[in-house]
Formats: C-alpha cells, sequence, structure tokens
C-alpha cells in the first residue's frame, strides 16, 4: 500500500504562486466573459487585462513571505521581484497599443488577451524559479503563446514570422532539454543551486559534460536572447509581427532570458574554468559587433531596431559575463530605461503605419518614409529623434544612465578592452541610429500629406508616446531611486 | 545672484521650449530678445565677479546621484569667465545678423538650445554632466549644417557629427577610469571636478587617461590630423553655423585642454609636450600653407582657425602663466575675430551667391564699409599690434619661447604665413579694378549688418589695446591652476620643468 503524502499546507507557501495564479484567473475569467457576452468591445478587454497585471504587480511588489515556495521549485528572490516589475510595467504600457485608430483583427478577439496574459505568467514562471524544469515549462508557455500572438496579426509576413519563430523555438527548446538532461545525469538534480554544489565538490569534473550542457544552454538562451549566431530569425520575425509586438519581443522575452542566464552562467563563470568565461566574452563581442555592423545597412527602420536590440542585448551579456552586483545592477538599470525608450520607438512606428506600403514594396518602414518629417510632423520627428538618440547613448538621456553604469561596472573589475569595445560599438552605433534622424530632419520631405502618418493615431497611443518621452528626457530623475532599489534587491539575492 | 549660473545655462532652453508657442514671423525678435538678454545676464555675471578670487565663484551645487556620486555642480573661475561671455556675446550677434528665411523658426530654436550646450560646458564642474553638454552641442549643430547649409551639407553634418562623436566616446571611458581611481583611493563615487583635482595618479595610468581626454579634445580643436571634418562643416555650413562653430565649439576643445588635460594630469601633460607641440606646429604651419591655396574664401578663414588654434594648443602647453593665459586670450580673440570674418564671408555670399576669389576684386570702391571692417578683422586676425588679435598670439610664443625657442620661432613663421594668405585675399577680393559687372551694383553694408558688425569692431580695438582687465582675471586662475599641478605631480622633472618655465618674466 502506498504510504500516504502528508505535506503541511504552510510548508507550501502558497502566496509565492499567488501573482501566477492571478494571470491565470484573469486568462480564463476572460474567456468565460466573451463566451457568455458576445460583443464585448477591445476597450473591454484591455482594460482588464491591464487591472489583472496591476493586481498582479502588487501581488508581486506586496509579497514579502519566505524565498522558497511550492516544493522548494519556487525563489522569490530579489531579481526575481525586480524582473516581474519589469515584465509586469511592460506588459501593462503595451495592452493599451491595441487601443490604436484603426482596427486589427487581433486586438478584436478575447483570445488575444488571453493568450497575453497567459505568456505573462510563462515569464513570470522563467524568473521566480531556479528548477530547470518549472523554467522550461515557464519558457514553453509563453513560446507557444508568443508564437500563437504573432500569427493573430494575420498578414503574410505575420505568419512566416510566426513560422519561423516556431521552428527556431523548437530547435532551442530542443537545445534547452538537452542541456538539463547532461546536467540533471551528471549532478542528480534539475534545481541550478543543487547542480553548482555538486559541480563545485567534483571541481566541474567531468568538464566535457559541462561543457556540452553549457554550450546547449547557451544555444538555447541565446535564442531567446537572440544572441549571434541564433539572432537571424530577429529581424524577420520583428518586420512580420506588429509594431507593438515587436517592440515587446524586443524587451520583456529577454528579461527573463537574462533573469536565468544570470542565475545560470554566473555560477559557471564564477567557476573559475576560463573557457566559459572566453565563450561568453566572444558571444558578447560578437553579438554586438556583428549586430551593429548588419544594421548599418538595413533600409528599414523596423529591421534597424531590431538589430538594434540584438546589440542592446549584447552589452546586457557583457553585465552578466561580469557577474558583479554593480554589474548586474546595470543590467537591471539599463534595461528598465531602455524598456522606455525602445517601447516609444515602436510605438512611433506603430502610430505612422499606413495600411498600404506607400514608400516601398519591400518594407513597412523604409527610411525614406521618414523623410522631412520635421516640416510636415515636427512634434513627432522631435520625439523620435530624441528616441534614437537615447538608444544611442547620448546623455543626458535615459539609455546612457544604464550604458554609463555599465561601463563603469566593467571599469572595476579590470575588464577595460570590454568597456572599450562597448564605447566603439556605441560610436558604430550612433551612425545608423543618426540615419533616421538625417532623414526626419536634414532631407526634403517626398510628401505634405500629414495625415499618411497618422492614420493609427489615437490618444491612448500619443499618452504612452509622451509618457515614454518624459522618462526618456527626465530619466536623470530616476536613476538615484531606481539604483537604490535595484542595488538593494540584487545584493540581498547574492548576485 | 545666487543661481545665476543656472540660470544662464538653462534661460536660453527654457526660451527655446517657450519659443514653440511663438509665431514665426515674430521669432527673429523673440531669438533677439532672448540672446540679449542671456548676454546681459553673462555682464552680470562679470559684474558680480570678484576679481581677487582665484576659485570657483557662484558654485551651486546639488547631489543628484548620491549613491553614485554624480551631482549638478556649477562654478566659475577666471578661465571659463570670458568664454561664457563670449558664447553669449557671440550668440547674440550671430542671430542679429541671421538673414535665414527658410524654416526660419527650427534654426532659432536649434541655436537657442545649442547655447544652452555651450554655456553648460563652460561652466559645469561635474564630470558626467560636462560629457552630456559635450555631446549635446553636437546635435543641433547637426541640424543647423545638414538643413540650411550648402550643396554637400547632409554629408559634411555627418562627418562632424561622427568626428567629434566618436572622438569623445574614448573620453567616456577615461571618465570613469578616474572615477574608478577615485573610489579606490577614497572610498566614495565622485565625478566632482575639484574633488579630482585633489587626486594624484600614477604616472603610467595618467599617460593612458591623458590619452583618452585628448582624442576628444584633439578632434574638437581640431588638431591635425583629425582636422578634416572642420573645412567641411564650414565649407557647408550656413553662416550662422560657421560662426558659432569657429567662435566657440571649437573652443571647447581647447577649454578642455586647460581644464582637465593639464591639472588632472600633469605629468602626462609634460611628458607629451613635444609631441602635441609638434603637432600644434604642424598645425600652425601646414594649415597656413593650406589656406593660402585656397581659391574659396571661406576655406581661407577655415584654414586660418586651424592656424590659430595650433598658436593656441601651443600657448597651453607652455605650461606657464604667460603662455596659458594667453592661449585663452587667443580663444577669446580668435572667437570674436573668424565670427567676424565668417560673419563678412556671409554677407557677400548674401550679395554675391559666391565665396571665391576670382569672382571679386575692387569691392573696396564699391563697398568702403564692408571694405573697412574686413580690413580691420583681417589686421587682427593676422595679429598686427593693437589689435585683440596681436595679444594672446604673442603672450603664447612668448609663453613657449621658455620651453623651446626654436619651436616658438617655428610657430611663428606661422604668423607671417597667415599675412601672406590673409593679404592676398585682401588684394585679390577688394583692391584693383572692377571686373565683374555684378559688383559694380553691390550695396554696402545696411543698419542691420553694421549693428552686428560695430561691437565686434569695437571688441577688436578696445581690447587690442587695453586687455589688462581681462587678462588679469584669467592670469589669477591660470596660475591657481599651475600651482596645483607643480603640487600634485609625481614625477621630479615635471615639478622642474614647470617651475623652471615659470621663473623667469613670470611669477611663480
Amino acid at each position: 500500500m502506498l504510504e500516504p503524502i502528508s505535506i503541511n499546507i504552510a510548508s507550501l507557501n502558497l502566496p509565492a504562486l499567488l501573482p501566477m495564479a492571478i494571470l491565470v484567473i484573469g486568462a480564463l475569467a476572460l474567456l468565460v466573459a466573451d463566451l457568455v457576452v458576445k460583443g464585448l468591445n477591445r476597450s473591454f478587454f484591455t482594460m482588464i487585462t491591464v487591472l489583472f497585471i496591476i493586481l498582479d504587480l502588487g501581488a508581486v511588489i506586496g509579497y514579502n513571505g519566505p524565498v522558497r515556495g511550492f516544493f522548494d521549485v519556487l525563489l522569490v528572490d530579489g531579481i526575481a521581484i525586480i524582473a516581474q516589475v519589469i515584465i509586469l510595467v511592460a506588459s501593462a504600457f503595451f495592452v493599451p497599443l491595441s487601443l490604436s485608430h484603426r482596427h486589427f483583427r487581433e486586438f478584436e478577439m478575447a483570445e488575444f488577451y488571453a493568450l497575453f496574459m497567459f505568456m505573462i505568467v510563462g515569464f513570470q514562471c522563467m524568473v521566480v524559479s531556479d528548477n530547470l524544469i518549472l523554467i522550461f515549462i515557464g519558457l514553453e508557455t509563453a513560446s507557444l503563446s508568443l508564437y500563437t500572438l504573432i500569427a493573430m496579426h494575420n498578414r503574410m509576413k505575420a505568419f512566416e514570422a510566426a513560422i519561423k519563430y516556431f521552428t527556431m523555438g523548437a530547435l532551442a527548446a530542443g537545445f534547452y532539454t538537452l542541456s538539463a538532461l547532461i546536467f540533471y545525469a551528471m549532478t542528480g538534480s534539475v534545481e541550478i543551486y543543487e547542480i553548482e554544489r555538486v559541480l563545485v565538490e567534483r571541481q566541474f569534473e567531468p568538464l566535457l559534460g559541462v561543457l556540452a550542457a553549457t554550450v546547449f544552454m547557451l544555444g538555447a538562451l541565446g535564442f531567446k536572447l537572440s544572441l549571434v549566431p541564433s539572432h537571424t530569425w530577429t529581424p524577420d520575425v520583428y518586420e512580420g509581427s506588429s509594431a507593438p509586438l515587436a517592440g515587446y519581443m524586443s524587451v520583456v522575452p529577454k528579461i527573463a532570458g537574462f533573469v536565468v542566464a544570470m542565475r545560470l552562467f554566473e555560477m559557471l563563470v564564477l567557476s573559475g574554468v576560463t573557457w566559459v568565461e572566453d565563450i561568453l566574452y566572444a558571444l558578447v563581442v560578437l553579438t554586438m559587433t556583428l549586430a551593429n555592423i548588419t544594421a548599418l545597412v538595413q533600409e528599414d527602420v523596423k529591421r534597424m531596431l531590431a538589430f538594434s536590440s540584438i546589440s542592446h542585448a549584447g552589452s546586457m551579456m557583457a553585465a552578466i559575463m561580469i557577474g558583479t552586483t554593480q554589474a548586474n545592477t546595470a543590467l537591471f538599470l539599463y534595461w528598465t530605461l531602455f524598456m522606455f525608450t525602445n517601447l516609444g520607438a515602436f510605438t512611433m512606428l506603430w502610430i505612422v503605419r499606413h495600411r498600404k506600403n506607400l514608400w516601398d514594396e519591400r518594407y513597412q518602414h523604409p527610411f525614406s518614409k521618414f523623410s522631412g518629417m520635421i516640416k510636415i510632423m515636427p512634434m513627432t520627428a522631435t520625439i523620435m529623434g530624441v528616441f534614437m538618440f537615447a538608444l544611442a547613448g547620448m546623455p543626458p538621456f535615459s539609455v546612457f544612465w544604464g550604458k554609463l553604469y555599465l561601463l563603469s561596472a566593467a571599469i572595476n573589475s579590470e575588464y577595460i578592452f570590454l568597456a572599450l569595445i562597448i564605447v566603439l560599438n556605441s560610436a558604430i552605433a550612433v551612425y545608423y541610429y543618426m540615419k533616421l534622424v538625417v532623414y526626419m530632419f536634414l532631407k526634403e520631405p517626398t510628401t505634405d500629406d500629414a495625415t499618411l502618418f497618422t492614420t493609427n493615431a489615437s490618444t491612448p497611443l500619443k499618452v504612452i508616446i509622451g509618457f515614454a518621452a518624459m522618462v526618456t528626457i527626465f530619466s536623470i530623475l530616476f536613476v538615484e531611486p531606481l539604483l537604490n532599489v535595484i542595488t538593494k534587491y540584487v545584493s540581498s539575492s547574492g548576485f | 545672484m545666487e543661481h545665476i549660473l543656472s540660470l544662464l545655462v538653462f534661460f536660453p532652453a527654457m526660451a527655446a521650449l517657450l519659443g514653440f508657442m511663438v509665431n514665426k514671423e515674430s521669432i527673429r525678435a523673440y531669438a533677439i530678445g532672448v540672446s540679449a538678454i542671456e548676454f546681459f545676464l553673462s555682464i552680470i555675471l562679470w559684474i558680480g565677479f570678484d576679481a581677487s578670487n582665484a576659485g570657483y565663484q557662484f558654485v551651486e551645487y546639488f547631489a543628484l546621484i548620491p549613491s553614485y556620486g554624480m551631482s549638478y555642480y556649477l562654478g566659475v573661475d577666471g578661465i571659463s569667465l570670458f568664454l561664457v561671455i563670449l558664447t553669449t556675446f557671440t550668440t547674440m550677434i550671430a542671430l542679429i545678423a541671421l538673414n535665414i528665411e527658410k524654416d526660419i523658426k527650427n534654426l532659432i530654436l536649434s541655436v537657442l538650445f545649442l547655447e544652452m550646450a555651450m554655456v553648460g560646458v563652460f561652466v559645469i564642474l561635474d564630470i558626467i554632466w560636462f560629457y552630456a553638454f559635450w555631446e549635446l552641442s553636437l546635435v543641433p549643430m547637426l541640424y543647423i549644417i545638414g538643413a540650411w547649409g550648402s550643396t554637400r551639407r547632409v554629408y559634411a553634418a555627418i562627418k562632424f557629427f561622427l568626428y567629434t562623436f566618436a572622438g569623445s566616446i574614448l573620453m567616456l571611458v577615461g571618465i570613469l577610469y578616474m572615477a574608478h581611481l577615485y573610489y579606490q583611493a577614497t572610498g566614495v563615487w565622485s565625478f566632482a571636478l575639484p574633488d579630482w583635482y585633489m587626486m594624484q595618479i600614477p604616472f603610467t595610468t595618467q599617460l593612458w587617461l591623458f590619452g583618452a581626454f585628448f582624442l576628444a579634445f584633439a578632434v574638437k580643436v581640431p588638431m591635425f590630423p583629425f582636422h578634416t571634418w572642420l573645412p567641411y562643416a564650414h565649407g557647408q555650413a550656413p553662416t550662422i553655423g560657421s560662426i558659432i562653430l569657429a567662435a566657440v565649439l571649437l573652443k571647447m576643445g581647447s577649454y578642455g585642454f586647460v581644464r582637465f588635460s593639464l591639472p588632472l594630469f600633469p605629468d602626462a601633460s609634460v611628458y607629451f609636450l613635444m609631441p602635441v607641440a609638434i603637432v600644434a606646429i604642424i598645425m600652425v604651419i601646414y594649415a597656413a600653407m593650406v589656406a593660402y591655396a585656397q581659391e574659396d574664401m571661406k576655406q581661407v578663414i577655415a584654414y586660418s582657425s586651424i592656424s590659430h588654434m595650433g598658436i593656441v594648443v601651443l600657448g597651453t602647453f607652455a605650461m606657464n602663466a604667460e603662455g596659458i593665459t594667453g592661449s585663452i586670450f587667443l580663444m577669446l580673440s580668435h572667437g570674436i575675430v573668424s565670427g567676424a570674418l565668417f560673419m563678412l564671408v556671409g554677407m557677400i555670399y548674401d550679395r554675391r551667391h559666391t565665396k571665391l576669389m576670382k569672382d571679386f576684386g575692387g569691392l573696396a570702391s564699391v563697398m568702403p564699409g564692408f571694405a573697412t571692417i574686413y580690413g580691420i578683422m583681417l589686421m587682427a586676425s593676422v595679429g598686427l599690434p593693437l589689435t585683440i588679435g596681436f595679444v594672446g598670439e604673442f603672450l603664447s610664443l612668448a609663453g613657449f619661447y621658455r620651453i623651446s625657442w626654436v619651436m616658438t620661432m617655428l610657430a611663428g613663421t606661422g604668423i607671417i604665413l597667415g599675412a601672406v594668405y590673409m593679404l592676398v585675399l585682401y588684394k585679390r577680393s577688394f583692391f584693383g579694378a572692377v571686373v565683374h559687372e555684378e559688383n559694380k551694383t553691390l550695396k554696402d553694408l545696411n543698419a542691420k549688418e553694421l549693428t552686428a558688425l560695430i561691437p565686434l569692431v569695437a571688441l577688436v580695438v578696445i581690447l587690442g589695446i587695453y586687455p589688462k582687465p581681462v587678462l588679469s582675471t584669467i592670469d589669477m586662475s591660470v596660475q591657481k591652476m599651475l600651482v596645483l599641478m607643480e603640487q600634485k605631480a609625481v614625477e621630479q622633472s615635471t615639478k622642474d620643468l614647470i617651475i623652471n618655465a615659470n621663473t623667469v618674466g613670470g611669477t611663480k
């Protein structure tokens, strides 16, 4: 006869599950509501989703239970909390982008919002765990939802993007399971801290096994974080997705990936097995440099922004490689500030979206579309210019402070050469960001018809743009409080 | 007077923001009004400035990111005071002389934002903010050159931007490394310049850091061989862009040498003295020769700027009070003179739509007023005694004489060459018979142009005859800086050189 399993319900620490549970309930409730009441408007779905996200945010911030929970699978430490806050805030700003002036079919469907919430749950699971299996479940939940969300845009390019993302993602998932399998085979555990303990005990023998597991894991996470060489999907997928979703993909899935990478690779880098650091170093340099050089020759703004986000992700991997508290703080600071600026830039593309490709047969947003914009829409052009210079790391705009702190972290840990590579990349990057500025400010307009650029503009979108612009311009005022909060959380969780 | 520096920095920016609401027809009057108020503020600053205090005055301090040592820290001393006044003055004069009609509102708002960045560079004492203002000054200039320039404007604008941006990016690493050193030495983060002044840095580290900062400043000055962006930028820029570029933006580089390179890295500055001086002399002679070969008036003045900036750099690296004071005075005089010359070229270009010397000739008989003012400015540029150009050039060279008389002689030939190309320019454009039919009907300067030019002429003469009030104020702060350099130098040879350079004919 089987032994009855008796577990004290208190030891499960169910409140740790609460944030994810809220969104799951929200998503299910939304589906039910859609079944019961016909003809619900997208504004209803949007606001309900935002409300659930806010509830979730409250649950995340308000959580003060033990770090471990639910059979020790959950790990609610400092970085998990910051990462969740970033994920939720970015999501809360993303959803209202559905309220554009023109109607898109996907935003009329309740399924879109339900899937969106499931996706957030997936990302949250990735960051609040150090159990490779739960991370995998989170990763797959989020990815499968995301594939569908992309395809729901219902354009030729969107299907292509979704299929491309799906096939590449399936490969990455395979890599992930292989890596987890090898770790399990070597250490008998799927928990990162346990793996670390066993490996340290055995001094990282067998080295070949660790190498294989690391390489597979890099392949898997490298796909999510769009690191070279598994970055090739990024521009195509961004191009195929709607602009807000592309902007979302460049921020949220990556922060979830960074947290997993942080938990896993910093353990490996600190192990002193030098080749782990060498591989990461090469990866960081290649990702930043190749992406920047490829971005130089792009003819479409969205693709340019895709490559630029790859390059930004590269410098974040540099922070993970450096691995000090300051570097990890820099990562979150950078990403928080980058989130607003990038959100602004992609929202801008969303606003100027036109039903037809009037400027170029191949691309939605060729540079020539923005030609002479300062004369047609001075305000829009100025704000877009600010976003571009901010992304390029011009002081005193948002991303500069993150970059500054990251460089400082690199220099303080004696990675002078790495710091030099990062700044040289900034010098390359400024060229392609400036290309858009040059088109907007220095070229003659191709059309005088401002309405061509505003067919998708609506009040919610303008509010979001205004907010993003304010944060970008006055970011200096938020750096100190952000730095304090992030440093507190990061150092309290031992990174 | 408590917050006058903040006011000086942010008044133009505020005015620019509010300027979005001002109607296009009134924007010129608005701009002149704003820049006049700004100039007036800077004069108040001078009046309130205590000429017997060598340290920073009107200091404002507010800890912005205390956990990372970043602050909002303003202060002005004798070195920066007159550069601030030069900035506000030039901006005002350039706006008065402005006669562009196309998209004038955008142009004026950019100029006002630019003024904020320029004043900010000169009065800020927090290095991160310095870097921020330094970079921010590029953006409006990019727009000014790129949107209102001549045919190849976009290329020139991008070249200007990329050169200066790429040059200064290494400075950022240098800044962060300095902060790192400061943190290691004291256990606190600080980006405040006066804090950094207190720090002694090991010799080899100084060499690297000097290099990182040097590149940024050298591109801006511009020093040979990083000077190639300048003739392009000047050639394509509209008049107002050229005036501000020559009068103020170039001075940011040479100001950087005085403010950062010398006092922060005294040993490295002395170590690199000869290489820098050689490059400076190449600038002086080579640019003068290139200037001689130009057909385009504006290019002549652009290359003469490079030549004069060579003497500025030479004076700065003389490591003594005469040389450095002279080089700062030369920055001021070059700002006034080259600004005026670019303005004059702009005026003739507006009339004839050409800047080539061969299209002129005999202008003196058609436009006597224009020819007179042009002549005065030309003489000041050459460095004729009793004009403003002479004082700075003489002091810089006299200062460097203590270091090496041979090199001073070589640099002196630059002045002779300067006289050659400038006088040739004058001869070909203004003397002789009026060859071209179009030139016979040219109108002399009108009231608006005279309003802009006469103050410049007055300054050229007054400061040429009696520069003392300006010089003594600069000199005091320079001497304080030299004492600091001597004290914090780690190598004995550096101390010897500084003392030696300052003993004869100077005060130590």
